[in-house]
C-alpha cells in the first residue's frame, strides 16, 4: 500500500488533514461529580469512532455534549469548523440514534422517518422520496405503515437508524446501538450498520460498553475511564499494543506477570519475574530504566501448551498442570496452575478432534506453555 | 408463551405433554373449575353494585319522569294500575319532557350549564396542564410533595371550602377589604353572587381532577422522545404540539371528562357562589325539587341531563377500550 493511500484510509496520521470534530479541554460536572474531565480529541471525515467504557465512565456524556442535550461545563467542541456551545440541538449538524430508539409510538414508520424532514420544512414530494430511500436502505419499504410497537427489536433499530439518516447529518451519533439486540441478530446488525456508514459516508461517532463491538466497527476506539481518555487508536493497536494494564484487561483478556527489567538492549528486553520464575525475553527496545518495575501482559491466544519439554530451553515458557478447561467447540480455555500458585489462561483451538472422549490435553496434565518473542506486551503502568 | 401472562392450563399442556396425564386425573380440571368460577364471583361484585346503586335507582327516575305530578304522597302518579275488571292499566305521560322543551327557562339553563362547565373544563385544563407536568419533572421527593398539595383539599369539608370562597368573595370579604386598604379600589366590588364566583368555584374545586389523570398520563410519557424531536430539529414549541400534546391527549380527555361531566350537574356551587345571577340545571333540578314539589318534572329534568352528558361519556369510554387496546 501507497503512503498516500496509507493516510487517505488513516487521517489521523497526516499531520495535515483537518479534523472534522474537534474537542478541546471538554469537561462537564454534575455537582461535585465530574463525568468527562478536560478530554481533547479529533475525529476525521468519515470515521466510525468508538467511544468504549464501562458505565459511569462519561462516554454518554461526551455523546450527549456533542448531540447538545448537555452544556460543557468547560471546553470547546467544533463540528466542521463552527463552535457548537452556543448551538441548540435542533440546529446541530448532527442526528443522534438513542439507545432505547426512542421511536414517536404515536407515529408510523414512515411518518417516523419524515420527522426530521417536515421540522425542516422540506416540501413535500422530496419528504416522500427521501423517506422511501431510507426506507429501502434499511430493508424496511414494506413496513412504513407500521407502528413501532408492531416491529420487532431488530426492526425498530432500524427505523432509529434511518431516522437519524434521513436528514444526511455530518455526524451520525450512536449511543449503545446494538446494546437492545440479542447476539445473533447483533452480529448481523454490525455489518449492516459498517455497510450503510461506508455507503453513505456520514461521520459515525459510537458509543459503547461492548469491546467485540467496538473492535468490528470501529476504525478508531478511544478507551474511557473515569472521565479521560485512556488510549485511543486502531482496533489493532488497542489489542495488540495496549499501553497500561487497564486497557490490556479491558480489551479481551490477559496474563498479567509483574517483574523487573533485568536486561535492557537495543533490540530486546528481558524481563524477570521472580514470583512466578520465569524470564521475559521481549523482541523489542523499549526506553526504560534498568531493574525498574514493569507488567507483562500476554495474552491468552498467543500461548502455545505442549505436553512435551521444549527443545529450547530458557525465557518464555512455563511449566504448570492442567487445573481447568473448558471447551467451547471451536476451541477451548484452559486454566493452567504454575508452581507459584497463579492461573494462566489459554486459548487454543480445536483442530483435532477429541478422541475416545479425552481431549489432547485434559485434566490435570502436566503441561508446557511456551510463546514468541514478539507476543508478551511490557507495561509500565 | 410470552413471559409475564398468566399461564393458562392448555398453555401448560402444551408446554409439557406430561401434565396432559395429570388432566385425566381431575387435579387440572377442578383448578379450572374453581379459576373460572372465582372470575365469575369477580366480575359479578361490581355488576351487582352497579344494578342495585345505579340501574334500579335510574329506572325510578325514569319511572317518575313519565308519571304526572300530584299532591299525595308519594307526589306522582303510578305507572301501574288496575282496572276494575282487573286488566293491568299503564300510564305513561311525556308532558314533562315537552314541556322541558317548551319552557325556555329549561332550555337556556342546559346551554347555560354546559357553557359554564365547558369553560371551566377549559380553565381546568390550561391551569392543570402545566401544574401536572412541573410535577412529572420534579425531583422525586418534590414530587411527592406536590401530589400531597393537590390531593390535600380532599381532606376538609368540600361545603367548607366553598364557605370559606364565600367568605373571600363577599362584599365585606378578604379580597375587596385587601384591594380597599390597599388603594386598588374604594367600594368594593362585586365578587360573589357572579358567573366569576362559580367559574373561581368550580376551577378550584375540580382542578385536582384534571391534574391527577395527566399526572398519570405524563409519568409514563417517555422524556428520551423530547431530545429526539430536538435532535430531529424541533423547537421546543414544535416538540410540545408534535409529540407531548398528541401523547397526552388521552390524558387530556380523561381529566377533561372527569370535570365536564360532575361540572354540569354542579349544584352547591352555582347555588352558594352564584346565587340567583347563574342558571345552572342543578339549581332548577333542586328547585323543582324542593320549592315546586314537582317530582316529575324534576325527574324529567335529571333524565335529560343524563341524555346531556351521555354523549362525552360514551365518548370516554371509546378512548379508555381505546387505550386498553393499545396497551
Amino acid at each position: 500500500m501507497s503512503e498516500i493511500a496509507d493516510l487517505q484510509d488513516q487521517p489521523w496520521l497526516d499531520p495535515d488533514a483537518v479534523p472534522f470534530i474537534r474537542m478541546q479541554g471538554l469537561t462537564k460536572n454534575f455537582g461535585d461529580f465530574t463525568a468527562v474531565s478536560s478530554v481533547d480529541l479529533d475525529i476525521y471525515k468519515g470515521e466510525l469512532f468508538c467511544l468504549l467504557g464501562g458505565s459511569g465512565c462519561g462516554k454518554s456524556t461526551l455523546l450527549r455534549m456533542l448531540a447538545g442535550f448537555e452544556t460543557p461545563s468547560s471546553g470547546s467542541i467544533h463540528i466542521d469548523g463552527m463552535e457548537m456551545s452556543e448551538v441548540p440541538p435542533y440546529e446541530r449538524p448532527v442526528n443522534m440514534m438513542f439507545q432505547s430508539y426512542a421511536l414517536f409510538p404515536h407515529m408510523d414508520v414512515g411518518k417516523n422517518v419524515a420527522y426530521g424532514l417536515k421540522m425542516d420544512g422540506v416540501d413535500k414530494e422530496e419528504i416522500r422520496l427521501r423517506v422511501g430511500e431510507m426506507l429501502a436502505l434499511v430493508e424496511l419499504s414494506e413496513f412504513s405503515r407500521r407502528k413501532p410497537h408492531q416491529l420487532s427489536g431488530g426492526q425498530r433499530q432500524r427505523v432509529a437508524l434511518a431516522r437519524a439518516l434521513v436528514k444526511r447529518p455530518k455526524v451520525l451519533l450512536l449511543d449503545e446501538p446494538l446494546g437492545a439486540l440479542d447476539k445473533r441478530l447483533r452480529e448481523q446488525t454490525q455489518f449492516e450498520l459498517m455497510n450503510i456508514q461506508e455507503k453513505l459516508g456520514v461521520t459515525f461517532i459510537v458509543v459503547t460498553h461492548d469491546q467485540e463491538e467496538a473492535m468490528t466497527l470501529s476504525t478508531r476506539i478511544a478507551v474511557m475511564d473515569a472521565g479521560k481518555f485512556v488510549q485511543i487508536g486502531t482496533p489493532t493497536e488497542i489489542y495488540e499494543y495496549p499501553q497500561s494494564r487497564m486497557v490490556a484487561d479491558f480489551i479481551g483478556s490477559a496474563n498479567m506477570f509483574e517483574g523487573r527489567v533485568a536486561e535492557n538492549g537495543a533490540d530486546h528486553i528481558i524481563v524477570r519475574s521472580k514470583s512466578d520464575g520465569a524470564d521475559f525475553y521481549v523482541d523489542h527496545g523499549l526506553s526504560i530504566t534498568q531493574n525498574s518495575k514493569v507488567w507483562v501482559a500476554l495474552r491468552p491466544e498467543k500461548i502455545k501448551i505442549s505436553k512435551s519439554i521444549p527443545t529450547q530451553p530458557g525465557t518464555n515458557q512455563l511449566k504448570g498442570v492442567v487445573q481447568d478447561l473448558g471447551y467451547f467447540g471451536s476451541l477451548s480455555t484452559y486454566r493452567i496452575k504454575l508452581a507459584s500458585g497463579k492461573i494462566v489462561s489459554v486459548t487454543v483451538p480445536n483442530q483435532v478432534r477429541p478422541r475416545h472422549g479425552r481431549h489432547a490435553v485434559d485434566w490435570e496434565d502436566e503441561v508446557y506453555l511456551s510463546w514468541d518473542a514478539a507476543s508478551p506486551v511490557v507495561l509500565t503502568k | 408463551m410470552s413471559q409475564g401472562q398468566p399461564i393458562g392450563i392448555m398453555d401448560r399442556i402444551k408446554a409439557h405433554p406430561v401434565s396432559h396425564l395429570i388432566v385425566r386425573d381431575g387435579l387440572p380440571r377442578l383448578e379450572h373449575y374453581l379459576q373460572s368460577r372465582w372470575k365469575t364471583v369477580v366480575v359479578a361484585i361490581p355488576f351487582i353494585w352497579l344494578l342495585i346503586f345505579f340501574l334500579a335507582p335510574f329506572f325510578i327516575i325514569l319511572k317518575i319522569s313519565v308519571a304526572e305530578s300530584l299532591i299525595a304522597s308519594p307526589p306522582f302518579s303510578p305507572l301501574f294500575d288496575w282496572a276494575s275488571d282487573g286488566a293491568m292499566n299503564i300510564r305513561v305521560v311525556f308532558d314533562n319532557y315537552s314541556y322541558l322543551w317548551e319552557d325556555e327557562l329549561y332550555l337556556q339553563t342546559y346551554i347555560s350549564s354546559v357553557k359554564i362547565s365547558s369553560i371551566s373544563t377549559l380553565l381546568c385544563l390550561l391551569l392543570g396542564y402545566p401544574i401536572a407536568y412541573a410535577i412529572v419533572r420534579s425531583s422525586h421527593t418534590t414530587k411527592h410533595i406536590l401530589l400531597m398539595m393537590v390531593i390535600l383539599p380532599f381532606w376538609t369539608s368540600f361545603l367548607l371550602r366553598v364557605y370559606a370562597w364565600m367568605g373571600l368573595l363577599a362584599d365585606q370579604g378578604t379580597i375587596n377589604n385587601f384591594l380597599i386598604w390597599l388603594g386598588v379600589i374604594d367600594q368594593p366590588i362585586r365578587l360573589l353572587y357572579s358567573h366569576f364566583a362559580v367559574y373561581v368555584g368550580i376551577v378550584y374545586t375540580y382542578v385536582p381532577f384534571m391534574i391527577l389523570p395527566l399526572y398519570a398520563n405524563m409519568e409514563k410519557l417517555d422524556m428520551t422522545l423530547h431530545e429526539a424531536a430536538a435532535d430531529l430539529g424541533a423547537k421546543p414549541f414544535k416538540t410540545f404540539l408534535t409529540v407531548t400534546l398528541p401523547l397526552t391527549l388521552p390524558g387530556i380527555i380523561a381529566g377533561s371528562l372527569l370535570v365536564f361531566i360532575p361540572a354540569t350537574g354542579e349544584f352547591v356551587i352555582p347555588d352558594l357562589l352564584g346565587g340567583g345571577n347563574v342558571l345552572m340545571i342543578g339549581r332548577v333540578l333542586f328547585g323543582e325539587f324542593h320549592s315546586n314539589h314537582d317530582w316529575p318534572v324534576a325527574s324529567a329534568v335529571a333524565i335529560a341531563l343524563l341524555l346531556v352528558l351521555v354523549i362525552p361519556m360514551m365518548l370516554y369510554q371509546r378512548v379508555q377500550a381505546k387505550q386498553a387496546e393499545e396497551a
